[in-house]
């Protein structure tokens, strides 16, 4: 399978990597998670709580195909097979068709879980923005959630958002971040929210004779304010990370951070897994509890 | 855990707000909407299991006016969900 790049930035290239040093033949217990997304969906692979492999893909039109080719393109190239995992817990949008999960779980709950994994234990508030929503979760030191919200009524604060814009102002998407941080003093933010709205006010900053870059400014500092707003909702404690294919754009996270006064923690491994992480690792609670052991 | 169902925009914050620590899944609040606003979903939040209460996913989007009804601007408010609900597992943003 060949790697696909594409100039959508919230979207993924397909990949797949399995951790070299690992054995699962000396492993107790053998869990995935498959997290059917509306856009991609990934499969993660766990050896007694540790990861040991994963693939990324895009979501095909069939959710109960695309199960199945994730999680055998991790397990590619190793001797395991489906049928030999214990434990397989299924969660995001297509939860409910991963054929052979034994249980599903919201994605809000194994995002959380895998976000512990992913960034560590000290995460207490996960912001997830993606292309069509965004996600505010709170949780506690064992990454179980306290309380959620998600936005999904409106683009403004989503990928979708920044895609209306971009194609606007004509930069490439995966730029704009950048573009906007290219301003001596930060302009006012535009002042509609509603991404109809604020696209026909950029505009009119355009004709008005504002640069690109000001402009720019304004409208991510726009979108930054309307997450900011949300989160409040919930609650913002820290360690604090943002994940989902908005955290790669600077612009929003670099004035997130000023807004909520937090320096978002970085990875260590790609954030996109954090929702089948999470998935593996409620996987590895029910085999403990099919064991007796919990 | 508190989740929140509902929205922001730019007349207000409009969230119903269910503890799913307190909620049993009785379902007396199902009951007690005229709106059908309300339903009982799995509680997939951990492997534990159980059912509670969630705003359907078609109000989401539009809650400030399905609870209208229920919100009269002056005068007493008897929020329904809310009166009939035991443990006070909802609560209401507006
Ligand atoms: S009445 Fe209260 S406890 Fe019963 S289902 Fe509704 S929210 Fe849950
Ligand atoms: S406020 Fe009224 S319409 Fe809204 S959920 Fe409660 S009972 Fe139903």
């Amino acid at each position: 399978m060949s790697q696909i790049t594409t100039q959508e930035y919230w979207r993924w290239p397909e990949y797949r990597y399995t951790v070299p040093e690992k054995d699962w033949h000396n492993a107790k217990i053998l869990t995935a998670g498959i997290d059917i997304g509306s856009v991609g969906s990934k499969a993660a692979v766990m050896l007694d709580g540790e990861l040991y492999a994963y693939a990324v893909i895009r979501t095909g039109g069939v959710s109960e195909e695309t199960a199945i080719k994730v999680t055998k393109w991790a397990l590619e190239g190793t001797d395991l097979e489906i049928e030999k995992i214990h434990q397989v817990v299924g969660t995001g949008y297509g939860r409910v068709n991963v054929p052979f999960a034994n249980r599903t779980i919201t994605e809000i709950a194994c995002h959380a879980r895998g976000a512990h994994y992913v960034y560590g234990p000290t995460v207490r508030t996960v912001l997830d923005i993606g292309g069509q929503d965004c996600k505010a979760i709170r949780c506690d030191e064992r990454g179980k959630v306290l309380s959620f919200l998600m936005n999904d009524k409106c683009a403004a604060g989503t990928g979708r958002g920044l895609e209306v814009f971009a194609d606007l102002v004509g930069i490439p998407i995966q730029d704009l971040g950048k573009v906007s941080l290219q301003v001596e003093k930060e302009p006012q933010p535009v002042s509609n929210t509603c991404v109809v709205f604020a696209k026909a006010e950029a505009l009119a900053l355009l004709r008005q004779g504002w640069s690109k870059e000001k402009v720019a400014a304004a409208y991510h500092a726009a979108m930054a304010d309307r997450i900011t707003d949300l989160l409040t909702r919930v609650g913002v404690s820290k360690d604090f990370v943002i994940t989902g294919g908005v955290s790669k754009n600077d612009g929003i996270v670099q004035r997130l951070s000023r807004l909520l006064n937090v320096k978002p923690l970085s990875p260590k491994i790609d954030p996109i897994l954090a929702g089948a992480i999470g998935a593996a690792l409620f996987a590895k609670a029910l085999q403990e509890k099919h064991l007796g052991l919990r | 855990m508190k989740a929140h169902y509902g929205y922001k925009d730019g007349s207000g914050d409009y969230f119903i707000v269910i503890d799913s620590d307190k909620c049993d899944g009785c379902g007396e609040c199902i009951n007690a909407c005229p709106n059908g606003v309300l339903e009982l979903i799995l509680d997939e939040f951990d492997i534990e299991g159980g059912t509670m209460v969630a705003v359907k996913d078609e109000h989401r989007k539009k809650i400030k006016y399905s609870c209208a009804p229920c919100k009269p601007v002056s005068g007493e408010r008897k929020i329904p969900c809310v009166l009939s609900c035991r443990t006070n597992a909802i609560t209401h943003s507006w």
